[in-house]
This record gives structure tokens, sequence and C-alpha cells, in this order.
């Protein structure tokens, strides 16, 4: 047999990426459940999977909350049917707009600002940033900015939630939680 | 450790005030979304609020400059004497109108939801 004159790509898995791939799969679960919750306006969310970002950026570094982010908007899209649809950019700008506050608003003193200093911020920059989007590309001239009261009281809710339920993980990491984000 | 740090009150004070904020402003009358011009009684023009423009208005007096900026709109210059509606400034909201009484110029905002009501029928 011919032995082939490439030597056969190997892209080496660091520990890391596992722990990448892990939490993803974590984030993607809880997207798809916000996705099944019926809402009263596309858009408004509770935004479940963002637990999982927010726990990858307390304990792994914003590097990782990025790569746990943008992966589950891509492979969430990819589920949903929604890749390079309108829903994938908006999910996406406000996946961008969110960790960008979140680059911000994590420098903030441990001892004084919790999870929900956190997840409040990043779920306001969130809606912020698909308004902007909607606004700018999507529904120019139709008033989407209009709505944004209503989105902002939904991502102050959904933030709040989020972050009490961060912050718990955090106080009291379960035996079952804790082995999914320890992968042997 | 507690769920809530002091902190976390704070952000989520400000949180409140953002939306309120919000709030305020959406219910501070609706943003008009095209301007009715008027000279010498009649409709001089019906035009949107979105597109950036300058329109010469004629009137007995003159000609009355009327700018479209930014969804907003004004009386630039005014041959009238008293500059009544040039001082009046920006529209936007939904039945603001400036009158230029000399020049038989006036302008007005108008929304695609009616706002109000402009007459009482009993």
């Amino acid at each position: 047999m011919t032995r082939s004159p490439i030597e056969p790509l190997v892209l080496p898995v660091t520990a890391e990426d596992r722990r990448i791939a892990h939490l993803a799969l974590l984030a993607l679960g809880l997207t798809l459940l916000d996705a099944a919750i019926p809402s009263p306006l596309p858009g408004v969310k509770p935004g479940f999977a963002n637990i999982v970002v927010l726990l990858a950026l307390l304990r792994y570094g914003w590097r990782v909350a990025a790569w746990v982010s943008l992966v589950r908007v891509l492979a969430g899209s990819l589920l949903l049917g929604t890749f390079l649809a309108p829903g994938f950019w908006l999910a996406l700008s406000g996946a961008l707009s969110s960790l960008a506050v979140l680059a911000v608003v994590r420098k903030l003193p441990q001892r004084w600002f919790g999870p929900v200093s956190l997840s409040v911020p990043a779920a306001l920059a969130h809606i912020a940033g698909q308004l902007a989007l909607a606004g700018a590309w999507l529904l120019p001239g139709a008033g989407v900015l209009g709505l944004a009261p209503v989105f902002a009281l939904a991502a102050l809710a959904g933030g709040t939630v989020n972050g009490l339920v961060v912050a718990h993980l955090v106080a009291h990491p379960a035996a079952g939680a804790q082995s999914a984000h320890e992968p042997a | 450790m507690r769920l809530l740090r002091p902190g976390d009150y704070a952000v989520l004070l400000l949180g409140a005030l953002l939306t309120a904020l919000l709030f305020a402003r959406a219910l501070d009358g609706a943003g008009g979304d095209s301007l009715l011009i008027r000279a010498g009684g009649r409709v001089f023009l019906r035009t949107t609020l979105t597109a950036d423009q300058t329109i010469r208005v004629p009137g007995p007096l003159g000609v009355s400059l009327v700018e479209i900026r930014g969804g907003r709109a004004r009386v630039a210059q005014d041959p009238g004497p008293l500059q009544i509606c040039v001082h009046q400034g920006w529209l936007s909201r939904v039945g603001q109108v400036a009158l230029c009484l000399p020049n038989q110029v006036s302008i007005e905002v108008k929304g695609t939801g009616s706002k109000g009501y402009d007459s009482l029928a009993y």
C-alpha cells in the first residue's frame, strides 16, 4: 500500500478544548430549552444558557466564556435551523455585546459585586446589541427602539434570575453539577 | 456567602433606573414619523421625518426654510418679524406644531398611531 505523502493531520485536543466543548454542550441544552419556552414577544427569553457562560467566566476566565458563548450561538442556530437567518445575527450581536460588557464588569471587585452584577449588565448589553442590529439593519424605521423598555425590563428580570442561579451554584457547587464542569 | 453582595444592589438599582428611564421616554408622547407643511392654508408638502432635507416654503413675506434632520423638524429661517416659529426649535413628537403666522407657513409632526384627539364630540 502506498503511504500518503502527506502527514495525517492531527489536531491536538487540549484540556481546555474539552472543557469548552463540555460547557458549550451544557449551554446548548439550555438554548434549546429557551427556544422551547413560548414567549409573548419574539426575543424576550430567559436566556438560561448565559448561566453556563457566567459560570465559565467565573471559573475559567473570559476567553473560555467567549468560546462557550460563540460556540453555543453557532451550534444552537444549526440545531434550530436559523443559521445565517436574522435570528442568528441577532443572537450573535447580542452575544458579542454581552461578552464585551462582561470583559469590563468582571474587573469589579468580587468582594462587593457578585454574579448578579455580571449577569444584569450582560443581559442589558445583550438586548442593546440586538436592538441596535435590528434597528440599524433588519427593520430600519420600524420603530424597533420603541420596544426597548419592554426588552430592558425582560433583561433586568432574566439577568437577575440567572445571576442568582449562578450565585447559588457558585456558593453550593452541587455534586451533580460538579461532574459536568470537571470532565474526567 | 450571600447570594447578593452590596454592589449587586447598586447594579440592580442602576438597571431598574435605566429601564424606568426607557419607559418614561416611551410614554412621553410618541415620536412622529412624518411632517405636514402648510402654506397659505393649503397643504404644501407631506414628507417623512426620516430623510434629512431642507425645504423652501414660499409665503407672502418670502421664503421660510424648513429643516428636517435626524427625525426632527424645525423652521430654520422665516421672514416674519417675531421669529416665534424659529425659536420653537426642533419638533419631534406627534402633534407638535410651529406656526409662522405672518408668512402663513406652519409645520406639524404627524405619526402613524393617532395620538390623542384634535376635537371632542358628545
